[in-house]
C-alpha cells in the first residue's frame, strides 16, 4: 500500500494466470463442419474453447458457433433423464425413468415390431454425423426405411456430382483455395462448410491476382465481401449457368482435350427413336461403351482411341445412327433460347454482365493456366511432365439445392466445370478422399423384404442405376414410407426425411409401427408446414389410438420436438460422447489427402444421459441384431468406442483410418487390422488422422493412376480404373426410356409425363415447380432464407450467447418493394402464400434481388420450448419462413399431389416459395408490437423440474484462473492467419 | 481526474480489414468465452434465458448497408464492422476518471479498468465517443477490452494462443494484432499499404487500433464494358466443323 492514502491504487494486472488445469482435444459438433478444437478444462469444468492449430479442417480459427459451445455444454435446456410421456402427445407430461425401463420399453416396441414386418419401423435422423453407425442399424434391423437429413438439405447438389463427376462439393470436394483466380459461389452456403469458406474468401480477398464473384439474391456474409455481387432470381441459377455455356460455346473458349479425354463427351449416343436402345450408349459385347476413332475410322472402346470423334452422326453395323454425347450437348446449349439477351429478363441480371462473367471465365480458365513442373501418369500409361491448371473454381450448397430444378442446375454447374476443363486441377476444384467414386458410386439401395425379423442384405440408402434398382411394388407404387427410390422420386439418394410424419400419419404409402429419430427438431424448424405436422402427430383414428402409434426419440434439449413423442432418449452434448467422423461416411479429408477424426468425451455427463449411439448398439444387443451380438446372444460392442475400434465393414476397413494393424502388429493407415490402442493414438494426435497424398496423386484423381491404385488399396473405389464424367446421363436416360414405356418396369400412368420430362440425360432448365403452378400475378415475390453465421446448422438448439446476438428476425423487403406498399422500417405486414399467412415486422435493404424477401432462418422459436422464459423475443417476434411452405405441391388438377420436392431427388423445395404482402392495418400494427402471427399455443414441462443448479448468467467467475508467477516474455506480433503474404 | 503517460514504451492494438471481415461473429464470441474467466471475469450476462437478453461484451458486431448515389441510381454496400476498445493515446475515458481505476499502462499503452477502484460511476462510458465501455450492472463496475493482457504475455499458454482471443479465432484472417509504434511492425505496414485510417479523428481521442477500408469496388455497368468474347463462328454447323478439326490435332 501507498503510504499516501490520497494516491492513485496502481493495479496488478496478473499477466501469466494458469488458466487451464489441462487441454483435452476433440471434434466441435457445434454445426456440420467438424472442425477440431481444444478444450481447456479448469476446476472439472470447460473453461474455454479455440481451434486447434494443427487440424486440417479449421487450422487454428473457430467461429462463433463453435465459441459459444460452452453455452450449449452447459444449457439448462439439457434434458436430464429418460422420460415417458403420461399426458396427451404434445401435452408435455412426461415422467422420468429409469434408463433399464426406457431400453425395455423401445426394446418390446421395436421387437414386436421385428416380429411382424421390420419395415415398420421408420428410422430416420437428423443432423446425424454417425450415419455409417445408424445406416447399418437400420440394416442389420431389417428396415429399408431409414436416411438421415440430406433429403431436405442438400441431396441435389450431393446427387448431381454423384452422378456427373463422381463426387460433389464440400465434403465431397472443395476449390484450391491457394491457387484459385476467380472463385464463382452460387446462393447460401455460410455452414456448408463454415470455417474452411471463410478461411479462403479471406485468403483470395488478400491476394491480388484473384476475383470473387457471387451469385445471390441477397447480399449478407460472404456476398457482402465479393468483388462481384449478382442479384439472381432464385431458382434461375441454372439458367444463368446454361447462358455462360452458350455464351462459351459461341466464342469456341472451351476445353477441347479435357471433355475428349476425360468425359463421356466422346461416348455415341445411339438415335433410334421409339426403340428401348435409344439414347443409350453404344456398347460392345463386354457392355464397354464405344467411340468412334478419327484415325482408325472405326468404332473402338475409349481404351483403344487415341482419336475419338466428337462431332459427326455415325452408322452403326444394324444401320442405326449414333452421335457423340458432345455433340448433342453442344447443339442444345447454342440454342438462341440460351443466349444471354434471351435469358436475362428471367435471371434478373443484365445480358451484357451475363456475357462479361463468361467471357472473365475464359479468360482466368485459358489465359492464366497454371502449370505444375511435375510428372504424373494417366491411365492410359501416358506419363505427362506437368500439372496443368485452369483456375476457376465454384462453390454451391443449399442455395442451388433447394429449389424444385436444383439437381439439374447443380448438374449444369458441373457441366460447366468440364466445359472449362478446371475439374481437380490446381486452381480449380477438386475432390477430397475417398472421391471421386464410380458414377453414381455404389452401393444401390436395398428393398429388403417384408418377412420378420430379416436383416437387409444391403443398405437402405444408395445410388440406383437404372429403374431396375427402384424401391417399388409390382404396381410400381412406392415401398419406402417416404416414397424415396420410387417413380415419384426416382435419384433420391438421401431419402425424403421431410416426408416421413406426413405419409406415416396419411398410411401413404403404408402406416408403420414406430417412428424412430434422433436429432431432427420435425415438430418446428425442419418441417414444412409446422401446424399440419404437429396434427400429423396427434391424430387419431376412429378407435382412439394415435396414427403413428409409437414415436421414440433421442435429443439432448427440450426441443419443440420433444413434448410430441412418446419415450425419450436423452442424449449427451457433443463434448460428453465419443463420435466418429469417418471416411465410410462423411470424413474430414482435403483435397491433400484423406482424414478422419473422433470426439471423444471431455466432461461426464451430470445427469442420467447416454450418447445415442451407445443406446443404439445397445438395442441393437437386446434385439440380437446380427453384427452387434456373437453366436451365444452376447452383445459383441461394449460402448460405441469399442465398437469404433473393432466394427469391421469388410476385411480391414473399419470406422477409422488412422492407426489399425498390419499383419505384423505394426501400425498402418488405412487397410488393416481393429487396433486396441487405436483411440488413444487418435488422443495423441489431437484427435484427428490425416495423411497427404504426394504430389503427383493430388490431381486429376479421376484419370491418374497412381491416384486409382492408392484408393483401390484404400477401399474406396472397387477397380483401379479410370472414373469418366459423365456429362450425358444414361442412367437417367434409362428412366425416361421406360417412361416412354418402350423398357420395363414401367411408370404407372399418372408418372409418365413427369419421368419422361425430367429423366432428360442432359442438364435442364424449368421453372420451379410452385412458380408453375401458381398464379404469378397474386404472389408476386419470391421468399427464401438466409442462414445466420453465427447460428446456421446449430439450429436444433438455443444458445445463452448466441441468443443475445440474434433473437428475433425481420422480413427483408427491397426498397422498391417496401415503396409500393408504402411500408416503412419495422411495419408489420402479412407475408401470405397459397399455403397460409403469417405476420412479421418488415425492414428495408438495397442489398436484395428486387422481387425476392427474405430472412433469417430458424430464428423463431415455439414458446416453452428449450427452457426459454415465455416473453423471449424468440416467441414473440421471431418467425418462420415454414409455415408458408408446403410439403406438398398444389393440385395439378388430376387430383394428385407430388411432394414439394425435385422430381429426380425428392430434395425439399424449400426456396420455390412464392409470397405476396398486405401491408397490417393500424390496429393490426399496433397489436403486432406483442406478437407474430401464428402464436402456437406454449408447449409445457410439466412433472419435470427446471433444471436451476447451473445459473449461466456469470458463467466464468469462478473459473479464473489462479496467478502464475511466470515472467512476461517478449510480445509476440501476430497477423491474421493469411498473413501480408500480398499486399496492394 | 487520472493522468495518461506521455509516452507508452509500446502501442498495441489491432487493425480490423472491412474488406475481408464477412461478419461472422467469431470474434465477438471467442472474446466472450475467453473473458468470461478473464483477467476481467466474469462477462455477466442479463437475462440469458428471458427476454431482453443482454450482457458484457468486449466486442460486437456491427452490420451496415450504406447507400449512396451515382448517376442517380441508388447503390449500396453491405459493411459489417467490429468495434472494441481502440486502446486510445488520448483516451478520454481515462482522464475523465475520478479514481484512477481506468489507465492507460506505460509498458504497451493497453487501457484497463481496475475493478478494485472502480466505483461504477459510468463517466467513462460517457466520455468515450465510440461506445466502447461496458458496464457490469451486477457486478457494479465498469469493464472493457483488455486486449486479452492475459493470454498475449502468458507463457503458460501455447505461442499460438499468445494475441487477443479474437485475432486467433477470426476465420477469414480479417484481424491482426501488433505494436503500432515500431514503424516495420506488420500491423504499421498493413495500414500504410492499406490506408489504414482511425475512426473518428475529429475527436482527437488518437485511437491506436485502425481499420483497413472497404476495397472500392468496380460498377457493373463499369465492369461489363471492359471484357468481351467474341464470337468465333456464326453458327453451330461451322463451330461443329472447327472443333472437330482441332480435335483431331490436339487430342
Amino acid at each position: 500500500m501507498s503510504l499516501n492514502p490520497l494516491a492513485t491504487v496502481k493495479e496488478q494486472v496478473d499477466l501469466t494466470p494458469r488458466v487451464a488445469d489441462e487441454v483435452k482435444k476433440t471434434t466441435c459438433y457445434m454445426c456440420a463442419c467438424r472442425c477440431g478444437i481444444k478444450v481447456y478444462m479448469k476446476n472439472g469444468k470447460v473453461r474455454y474453447i479455440e481451434g486447434n492449430p494443427d487440424h486440417p479442417v479449421n487450422k487454428g480459427v473457430l467461429c462463433a458457433k463453435g465459441s459459444a459451445g460452452i453455452m450449449n455444454h452447459y444449457s439448462p435446456a439439457r434434458l436430464t433423464a429418460p422420460l415417458l410421456r403420461v399426458g396427451e402427445r404434445g401435452s408435455g407430461e412426461f415422467k422420468e425413468i429409469s434408463w433399464e425401463e426406457a431400453l425395455n420399453l423401445a426394446t418390446d416396441w421395436l421387437q414386436t415390431t421385428r416380429d411382424n414386418n421390420p419395415n415398420k419401423l421408420a428410422f430416420f435422423t437428423g443432423r446425424d454425423q454417425s450415419q455409417s453407425l445408424t445406416g447399418w442399424w437400420a440394416a442389420k434391423y431389417g428396415t429399408r426405411n431409414f436416411a438421415a437429413h440430406g433429403g431436405f438439405c442438400s441431396v441435389n447438389m450431393a446427387a448431381a456430382g454423384l452422378y456427373t463427376l463422381g463426387g460433389a462439393f464440400w465434403e465431397f470436394g472443395e476449390p484450391d483455395w491457394e491457387r484459385t483466380k476467380y472463385f464463382m459461389l452460387f446462393g447460401v452456403a455460410e455452414d456448408h462448410d463454415s470455417n474452411p469458406i471463410k478461411i479462403g474468401m479471406g485468403k483470395l480477398k488478400n491476394r491480388d491476382d484473384c476475383k470473387v464473384v457471387s451469385i445471390n439474391p441477397v447480399r449478407t456474409g460472404y456476398s457482402a465481401i465479393a468483388d462481384d455481387w449478382l442479384a439472381v432470381r432464385p431458382g434461375t441459377d441454372g439458367l444463368l449457368i446454361f447462358s455462360l455455356i452458350h455464351e462459351l460455346l459461341k466464342a469456341d473458349k472451351i476445353d477441347l482435350a479435357f471433355l475428349a479425354r476425360y468425359t463421356n463427351a466422346s461416348w455415341l449416343v445411339i438415335d433410334a427413336p421409339q426403340t428401348e436402345k435409344n439414347g443409350l450408349f453404344v456398347r460392345d459385347k463386354e457392355q464397354q461403351p464405344l467411340v468412334f476413332d478419327g484415325k482408325k475410322q472405326a468404332f473402338v472402346t475409349v481404351e483403344e482411341s487415341d482419336n475419338p470423334a466428337l462431332t459427326g452422326t455415325y452408322e452403326l453395323a444394324d444401320k442405326t445412327k449414333a452421335t457423340p454425347v458432345f455433340e448433342l450437348m453442344v447443339k442444345r446449349y447454342l440454342e438462341p433460347q440460351y443466349a444471354a439477351e434471351n435469358t436475362a429478363e428471367k435471371i434478373g441480371i443484365e445480358a451484357t454482365t451475363i456475357k462479361r462473367i463468361a467471357a472473365e471465365l475464359a479468360h482466368v480458365a485459358f489465359e492464366e493456366e497454371i502449370t505444375i513442373e511435375q510428372e504424373w501418369v494417366d491411365w492410359r500409361g501416358k506419363k505427362h511432365s506437368t500439372i496443368t491448371g485452369r483456375p476457376v473454381s465454384f462453390h454451391a450448397m443449399r442455395g442451388i439445392s433447394a429449389h424444385s430444378n436444383g439437381f439439374h442446375t447443380c448438374r449444369a454447374l458441373h457441366l460447366l466445370q468440364m466445359i472449362l476443363g478446371s475439374v481437380d486441377c490446381p486452381g480449380g476444384w477438386r475432390y477430397k478422399a475417398p472421391y471421386p467414386k464410380e458414377i453414381p458410386p455404389p452401393p444401390k439401395p436395398t428393398a429388403g423384404s417384408e418377412e420378420a425379423n430379416q436383416p437387409l442384405n444391403g443398405m437402405p440408402i444408395g445410388n440406383p442405376q437404372s429403374p431396375e434398382d427402384l424401391i417399388i411394388e409390382e404396381d410400381g407404387t412406392p415401398k419406402r414410407i417416404d416414397k424415396a427410390y420410387s417413380w415419384e422420386f426416382p435419384l433420391s439418394s438421401h431419402g425424403l426425411l421431410h416426408m416421413v410424419l406426413h405419409n406415416a400419419w396419411k398410411g401413404d404409402p403404408y402406416p408403420v409401427d414406430v417412428v424412430m429419430m434422433y436429432m431432427a427438431n420435425m415438430a418446428w424448424n425442419s418441417s414444412m408446414n409446422v401446424k399440419d405436422t404437429l396434427h400429423y402427430l396427434t391424430d387419431k383414428d376412429e378407435q382412439g389410438n394415435y396414427k403413428i402409434p409409437k414415436f421414440i426419440y433421442s435429443d439432448a434439449y427440450y426441443s419443440e420436438t420433444v413434448p410430441y413423442a412418446d419415450l425419450i432418449l436423452p442424449d449427451t452434448t457433443y463434448l460428453e460422447r465419443y463420435d466418429c467422423i469417418s471416411l465410410l461416411d462423411r470424413p474430414i479429408s482435403n483435397a491433400e489427402g484423406p482424414g478422419d477424426a473422433i470426439r471423444v468425451p471431455i466432461e461426464e455427463p451430470d445427469r442420467d444421459v447416454r450418447p445415442f449411439q451407445e443406446v443404439l448398439l445397445e438395442l441393437g444387443a437386446r434385439l440380437k441384431l446380427p453384427g452387434m451380438v456373437d453366436d451365444s446372444g452376447k452383445a459383441l460392442f461394449n460402448g460405441y468406442d469399442d465398437y469404433i475400434i473393432n466394427h469391421q465393414r469388410a476385411p480391414g476397413i473399419g470406422p477409422l483410418a488412422g492407426w489399425r494393424l498390419d499383419d505384423e502388429g505394426n501400425l498402418t493407415h488405412g487397410r488393416g487390422n481393429p487396433n486396441p490402442n487405436q483411440i488413444q493414438e487418435y488422443i495423441k494426435n489431437g484427435c484427428f488422422w490425416s495423411e497427404e497424398i504426394s504430389l503427383d496423386k493430388q490431381f486429376n484423381k479421376y484419370a491418374n493412376q497412381a491416384y486409382l491404385d492408392y484408393a483401390k488399396h484404400m477401399g474406396w473405389i472397387g477397380q483401379s480404373k479410370p472414373i469418366v464424367m459423365q456429362i450425358y446421363s444414361e442412367a437417367m436416360q434409362k428412366f425416361r426410356l421406360s417412361a416412354q414405356g418402350l423398357t420395363e418396369p414401367q411408370p404407372p400412368q399418372e408418372h409418365r409425363e413427369r419421368v419422361e420430362t425430367y429423366f432428360d440425360p442432359l442438364p435442364i432448365w424449368y421453372e420451379p415447380f410452385e412458380h408453375q403452378l401458381i398464379d404469378k400475378e397474386e404472389y408476386p415475390l419470391q421468399a427464401i432464407t438466409q442462414r445466420p453465421m453465427h447460428m446456421y446448422h446449430s439450429w436444433g438448439s438455443q444458445n445463452a450467447w448466441l441468443r443475445q446476438i440474434t433473437n428475433r428476425n425481420f422480413l427483408y423487403i427491397h426498397s422498391k418493394v417496401a415503396k409500393t406498399y408504402q411500408l416503412q422500417d419495422e411495419d408489420w405486414i402479412w407475408l401470405i402464400s397459397h399455403h397460409g399467412k403469417i405476420k412479421v415486422p418488415i425492414k428495408i435493404m438495397l442489398g436484395t434481388n428486387e422481387d425476392t424477401v427474405w430472412t433469417w432462418n430458424a430464428i423463431g422459436k415455439r414458446r416453452g420450448a428449450w427452457e426459454l422464459d415465455e416473453n423471449s423475443p424468440e416467441f414473440k417476434q421471431g418467425f418462420l419462413l415454414n409455415h408458408l411452405i408446403s410439403e406438398l405441391l398444389p393440385h395439378k388438377g388430376n387430383g394428385f399431389h407430388y411432394a414439394n420436392s425435385d422430381p429426380v431427388t425428392g430434395q425439399a423445395a424449400w426456396f420455390d416459395l412464392r409470397v405476396r404482402i398486405e401491408k397490417c392495418t393500424a390496429e393490426e400494427q399496433q397489436e403486432s408490437d406483442k406478437n407474430v402471427f401464428p402464436l402456437f399455443p406454449p408447449i409445457t414441462k410439466k412433472h419435470l423440474e427446471t433444471d436451476t443448479k447451473r445459473p449461466l448468467s456469470q458463467f466464468g467467475k469462478t473459473l479464473k484462473g489462479e496467478p502464475g508467477n511466470t515472467s512476461p516474455k517478449e510480445i509476440k506480433e501476430w497477423i491474421g492467419i493469411n498473413g501480408t503474404k500480398k499486399l496492394k | 481526474m487520472t493522468s495518461i503517460p506521455k509516452k507508452t514504451e509500446k502501442k498495441l492494438g489491432l487493425v480490423i480489414d472491412l474488406d475481408t471481415c464477412v461478419g461472422c461473429h467469431a470474434c465477438v464470441v471467442n472474446c466472450k468465452e475467453w473473458n468470461t474467466s478473464g483477467h476481467m471475469a466474469p462477462l455477466t450476462d442479463l437475462n440469458p434465458q428471458q427476454e431482453d437478453p443482454d450482457g458484457v461484451w468486449f466486442n460486437r458486431v456491427h452490420s451496415y448497408e450504406i447507400e449512396q448515389e451515382i448517376n442517380n441510381e441508388k447503390h449500396s454496400q453491405t459493411v459489417h464492422f467490429p468495434k472494441s476498445c481502440l486502446h486510445c493515446d488520448n483516451p478520454p475515458c481515462v482522464t475523465v476518471c475520478p479514481t484512477g481505476a481506468s489507465y492507460k499502462r506505460e509498458e504497451d499503452g493497453i487501457v484497463l479498468v481496475n475493478m478494485d477502484t472502480c466505483i461504477g460511476c459510468k463517466l467513462c462510458s460517457w466520455a468515450c465517443p465510440y461506445g466502447a465501455r461496458e458496464f457490469d450492472q451486477t457486478e457494479g463496475v465498469m469493464k472493457k477490452c483488455t486486449l486479452c493482457i492475459d493470454r498475449i504475455y502468458n507463457p503458460n499458454l501455447p505461442e499460438s494462443s499468445r494475441v487477443p482471443a479474437c485475432v486467433s479465432t477470426c476465420p477469414a484472417g480479417a484481424r491482426s494484432f501488433g505494436d503500432f509504434s515500431d514503424e516495420n511492425s506488420e500491423v504499421s505496414k498493413l495500414v500504410k499499404e492499406r490506408g489504414g485510417y482511425e475512426l473518428m479523428p475529429e475527436q482527437d481521442c488518437q485511437p491506436v487500433n485502425r481499420y483497413l477500408p472497404p476495397r472500392p469496388k468496380q460498377h457493373q455497368q463499369e465492369q461489363d464494358t471492359m471484357v468481351q468474347l467474341p464470337e468465333a463462328e456464326s453458327n453451330t454447323e461451322k463451330l461443329l466443323t472447327r472443333w472437330a478439326q482441332q480435335l483431331s490435332q490436339n487430342y
